[in-house]
């Protein structure tokens, strides 16, 4: 294959090269196709959300209605309640989700290697389940008539039912402790692998100056997180205008009455699209959430950048 | 290793396994629940001490759940024909990007990574695949929106190839007149498995975890749910009714929906196959989290 005569090329050693590699490109051929199908095409519907998309007419046809499916969008107040709660539970699950991953990192690299084991097998757990079923844990839990809490705590110290799936106040808190639980685990396992690697002399030698606990925490082990900190809180802010559908969908499972709560970008682009057939607001909700989403994520890059080069993600 | 004093030797221990048991009894409930006799399970809730056992729930998935059986025979399907679909592209395009001198490759890697970044969201992609690729209510619908390749999962094993993989041993075999393919079959992929093995779990977890496919593009052929689907359902199905039920004060008939003993049955059913593998591949399974955890 090599050896093709090419006499016309002006540059023969070029062509060569490129025929020679033609095998290499042609094995890209199936996942750049993917890429194109599953990435780029939707990338150019987001256009969409400048159409007033009418199926029957199809899609390419549908008219241009400029910003119409934004006014909508913004004259319910539908539009301020996903933009808060979205922006409002990523806040929590960063911070808590990072002060409880360094904690529970800490006390892994406390204990040795056999009982580390079974506690890393044992808090990884939540992480491989789906929201299917963590949403049927959910029920089993907050269900009214048998549910755990009901059923097995209030009842016995004398306290009244709590109609749990009817209750909107309760639902940020409900989220964000089974957030944290179906979380922790891993992220917990990604501090505990820059924890081992921290020098153990650090502490012998702060030992000796009559260091406290909490002191080597403080001064050694904080700072050597810090890297692995700022990028993972970096990658979660890029995502603060996405939320988990599974979590925020079925766990309170799609329940009108808690929307005031529960309802998030996904939800609602979800519902729009799906079961309430107002394809305008839900395509104007996904265009904001994937533009603010990229200006997000680039200038949390930009400015981590200028802090601290390492924990830059790219 | 934080030195300190004696007792505080035992509060890593005493907290961890506090975590340990949040993180493992709700699972236990639930198991409970689906061996509870269903009047208990009605008259005293879910307990961790069930006044009676019965294996009813049981009996009634494996006789009579055709449905059940069914759904759990397309999630075993979509696992393993979407796992080898999403290893195999996931390699073929990261071997060629890992490959020194190729022209393009870093205007490709980019094109890869770009994705990572910009995403059109649901509203384009579920346009684009129902109108366009008709592919609502077909077995495709399963397989190949989201999750037949990650380009994450792409740069990660390219990282990998660039890193273990030496040169020298790429062309030594090339000299040998092994063709691209023949190289990366016999040559790379034998010295990759840690890392094919990662990205193998990862898309086995996803494919069989996922409920959003069936959701969003089985409207008709409710036959091609997979187990996740008829979970979510019943469980849907079975609130709606309720609170149909209380607002409008009528009795809906919930006999027609499996009892509550049955659905917590499936859902361990669903949940079996996840907790008998992991404890054998978490050694392998945490290794991955690290490597693709921080920086891909």
């Amino acid at each position: 294959m090599e050896k093709t005569i090419q006499p016309k090329s002006q540059k023969p050693k070029k062509v060569n090269r490129f025929t020679k590699d033609l095998p290499l490109y042609a094995l890209m051929i199936p996942g750049l196709l993917y890429l194109l199908l599953n990435n780029y095409l939707p990338m150019f519907g987001l256009s969409f959300a400048f159409k007033k998309i009418n199926y029957s007419v199809g899609i390419f046809k549908s008219p241009w209605v400029g910003f119409d499916n934004f006014k909508y969008l913004f004259q319910t107040k539908d539009a301020f309640i996903i933009f808060r709660n979205t922006l409002l539970y990523n806040l929590a699950f960063i911070v808590l989700g990072t002060v409880l991953a360094i904690v529970v990192a800490i006390l892994l690299s406390q204990v040795r290697a056999k009982s580390l084991r079974v506690y890393q097998t044992s808090i990884l757990l939540p992480f491989l389940l789906s929201s299917a079923v963590i949403s049927y844990l959910a029920f089993a839990f907050l269900s009214v008539d048998n549910g755990f809490i009901n059923n097995s705590i209030l009842e016995p110290l004398g306290m009244k039912d709590i109609s749990w799936y009817s209750s909107p106040q309760y639902w940020p808190v409900i989220l964000t402790v089974i957030y944290l639980w179906k979380s922790f685990g891993y992220s917990s396992i990604l501090y505990y692998a820059t924890l081992v690697g921290i020098d153990d002399s650090y502490y012998e030698a702060a030992v000796i100056d009559g260091a406290s606990t909490w002191q080597q925490i403080k001064h050694i082990t904080l700072p050597c997180l810090k890297t692995t900190i700022i990028t993972l809180v970096v990658i979660h802010l890029g995502r603060m205008f996405y939320s988990d559908f599974g979590l925020f969908y079925q766990v309170p499972m799609n329940n009108g009455l808690l929307y005031n709560t529960t309802n998030t970008i996904d939800t609602y682009v979800y519902r729009g699209l799906l079961q309430l057939n107002d394809i305008g607001r839900s395509s104007a909700a996904g265009f904001m959430q994937s533009i603010l989403g990229f200006i997000l994520v680039m200038g949390a890059n930009i400015i981590t950048r200028k802090v601290d080069k390492d924990s830059a993600l790219f | 290793m934080i030195t300190n004093t004696k007792l505080s030797k035992i509060v890593p221990h005493v907290c961890l396994a506090i975590l340990t048991l949040t993180c493992i009894l709700p699972l236990l409930l639930l198991a409970l629940a689906s061996f509870t006799d269903e009047q208990t399970l009605l008259l005293n809730g879910y307990s961790f001490f069930p006044a009676k056992f019965s294996m009813a729930a049981y009996q009634y998935i494996f006789k009579a759940g055709n449905a059940i059986l069914r759904a759990y025979s397309i999630t075993i399907f979509i696992t393993i024909i979407g796992t080898i679909c999403n290893m195999a592209m996931t390699v073929l395009l990261a071997y060629p990007l890992a490959r020194p001198g190729l022209k393009g490759r870093n205007l490709i890697a980019f094109i890869v990574f770009f994705t990572m970044l910009f995403n059109g969201g649901l509203v384009p992609t579920y346009i684009m695949y129902s109108q366009m690729f008709h592919i609502r209510d077909t077995i495709f619908a399963l397989l190949i929106p989201s999750f037949l390749m990650s380009p994450f999962n792409v740069i990660l094993v390219r990282n990998y190839f660039k890193t273990n993989i030496p040169d020298a041993i790429i062309e030594a075999a090339k000299l040998d007149g092994a063709s691209e393919i023949n190289t990366l079959v016999r040559v790379v992929l034998p010295m990759s498995t840690p890392i094919i093995g990662t990205i193998g779990l990862m898309s086995g977890l996803a494919y069989w975890n996922d409920w959003t496919n069936g959701l969003y593009y089985l409207v008709k052929r409710t036959d091609l749910y997979t187990i996740q689907n008829v979970l979510t359902n019943m469980l849907n199905n079975a609130q709606f009714l309720k609170t149909a039920s209380q607002l409008q004060g009528v009795n809906v008939e919930m006999g027609t929906l499996p009892s509550v003993g049955i659905r917590m049955a499936i859902a361990v059913v669903a949940l079996l196959p996840v907790v008998i593998v992991y404890p054998f591949i978490q050694k392998s399974f945490v290794k991955g989290i690290v490597v693709g955890g921080v920086k891909g």
